[in-house]
């Protein structure tokens, strides 16, 4: 780990005036930040501990939704009584990822900020656009069995490894932020990751020393969730796929429905314009078609397109109960 | 070089240390207090070796800087059998042969522990069905999906599952 300063804020106004506009890094659970300051894939000259600024409740919104704070550990919201009773599909997205030591440490807001699980961006050795830019891309023509089939570039095919990210994608969260000079702002969070494109050290909207205070979940949805994983081991790993489902099931049928995916983008994906095409006895086919119709694998990762298709099939049979297995 | 002092209470005993801030709370365990019964394994939050209990909580020590736990209350393995008697966990994974090499036994007891607490609490797992029930029986299902974040080289994990299953009783 390079060398930093260290400062423990007591106060969210204490936090935001301590960034200077150089190297800071604000700190909260820290299970990926500090992962990647061992290997210096992160190197911040400073290190603001936030975990001390009072973010930590879960409030019932005026709205009828829950305003979630930045620091509410993971596991703290997979097991908040209204989160498992309207927001299940949150709570069985947060419960499928990492491990159960890691979700006491990780927070909401560091969560929607972790960073890409792509090799070569951890292997300091390996040129990477996103940890060098201009430096190239080791993974196009490397193994690429992790990486996006949607979103990418020519200059990065990383995929977005949360999993909770993809609950809220599709929950219609919205990001609270606030800015060093106390400048509050609300972002729905399909605006708050961006694409790779020419510039895939960018990753989100947020400016630096823009922190996070809470997510807002608007009023429960109605219908049936689902959030259904699928990866190279039954616990403790990564989405190979993963599928986020509201859907509305009248008389057996798909009557409308939202999907959103892990696993398969650059940043938790969702295509409304193809959620057309879950309304009035939803066909699955239609539906992965227009979710896929831009999708392009570099190798090792083409197996995620067709698995996204049974995925997609698999979770509307479940909903429909037309199908008794829920296994995949 | 900055230095940071905090204290914080480490298996019932005030300490208070001045540390380089790139100190991770295992590393303070071990080489400045001298509590070396946590283990570094990978030192990437993967394996569980490192797990002790924070506040009563199971958190990867590798992945925590030690200046963080201002205030804490920190619980390692070697708190388990501190009058000299083993913990009911402690003697289940010796009866059941939970282990081979040992050098993930810590973490799996102190992972172990956190998880009964989860359980009363009524905290759900991924492979919990019903989550409007708070009273979540402890299947071997339950045991091993919660148990995930430690890692068993020799893979004794029947064992283990059998020595929590039968504290858990």
């Amino acid at each position: 780990m390079k060398a930093f300063s260290y400062t423990r804020a007591t106060s969210l106004e204490a936090a935001r005036k301590a960034v200077n506009g150089g190297g800071e890094k604000f700190i909260a659970g820290g299970t990926n930040l500090l992962d990647l300051m061992k290997l210096q894939v992160e190197t911040p000259s400073h290190l603001i501990d936030i975990n001390h600024t009072g973010l930590d409740a879960i409030e019932a919104t005026a709205e009828g939704g829950l305003r979630i704070g930045a620091l509410v550990r993971n596991s703290d919201l997979a097991a908040d009584v209204r989160v498992r009773d309207k927001y299940e599909l949150l709570s069985r997205a947060l419960l499928s990822g990492a491990s159960a030591q890691l979700r006491n440490k990780a927070t909401t807001g560091g969560n929607l900020l972790q960073r890409t699980r792509c090799y070569y961006f951890y292997d300091t050795t390996k040129p990477c656009n996103k940890r060098q830019p201009g430096s190239g891309c080791a993974a196009l023509g490397g193994f690429n069995r992790v990486h996006a089939v949607l979103g990418v570039s020519d200059q990065c095919i990383a995929s977005h490894p949360s999993d909770m990210a993809v609950a809220m994608r599709v929950l219609d969260a919205v990001v609270e932020t606030v800015k060093p000079d106390g400048t509050v702002r609300n972002i729905p969070i399909a605006e708050l990751h961006t694409l790779p494109g020419e510039t895939p050290h960018v990753e989100t909207v947020l400016g630096h020393g823009e922190l996070i205070t809470a997510v807002t979940l608007p009023p429960p949805p109605s219908g049936k969730q689902i959030y259904r994983k699928v990866r190279d081991r039954a616990s403790y790993a990564f989405a190979m796929v993963s599928v986020a489902a509201i859907l509305d099931v009248q008389k057996g049928e798909v009557a409308s429905g939202k999907m959103a995916f892990g696993g398969i983008g650059a940043k938790p994906w969702r295509d409304e314009d193809a959620e057309g095409k879950l309304h009035g006895g939803a066909d699955s086919g239609a539906f992965a078609d227009a979710v896929l119709a831009d999708a392009a694998g570099h190798g090792d990762n083409d197996f995620k397109i067709p698995l996204t298709r049974r995925v997609i099939h698999a979770v509307i049979a479940q909903a429909t109960g037309k199908d008794s297995q829920h296994g995949i | 070089m900055q230095t940071v002092s905090f204290s914080m209470n480490v298996n019932g005993r005030a300490e208070t240390l001045t540390l380089d801030p790139r100190v991770t709370l295992l590393d303070a365990l071990r080489e400045h207090l001298d509590l070396t019964g946590s283990k570094k394994g990978c030192d990437h939050g993967q394996c569980g070796a490192c797990t002790v209990l924070v506040n009563g909580r199971r958190i990867n020590a590798c992945l925590s800087l030690a200046v963080m736990h201002e205030g804490d209350e920190i619980t390692t393995i070697e708190r388990f059998a501190a009058d000299g008697e083993l913990d009911a966990l402690q003697a289940a994974f010796v009866e059941h042969d939970g282990f081979q090499c040992g050098y993930c036994t810590p973490g799996q007891i102190c992972s172990a522990a956190g998880m009964l607490r989860e359980i009363a609490a009524g905290m759900p797992s991924h492979v919990t069905a019903d989550f409007s029930e708070t009273d979540i029986a402890l299947t071997d299902e339950e045991i091993r999906e919660r148990m995930s974040g430690n890692l068993c080289r020799c893979a004794a994990y029947p064992n283990i599952v059998a020595a929590i299953r039968q504290v858990a009783a």
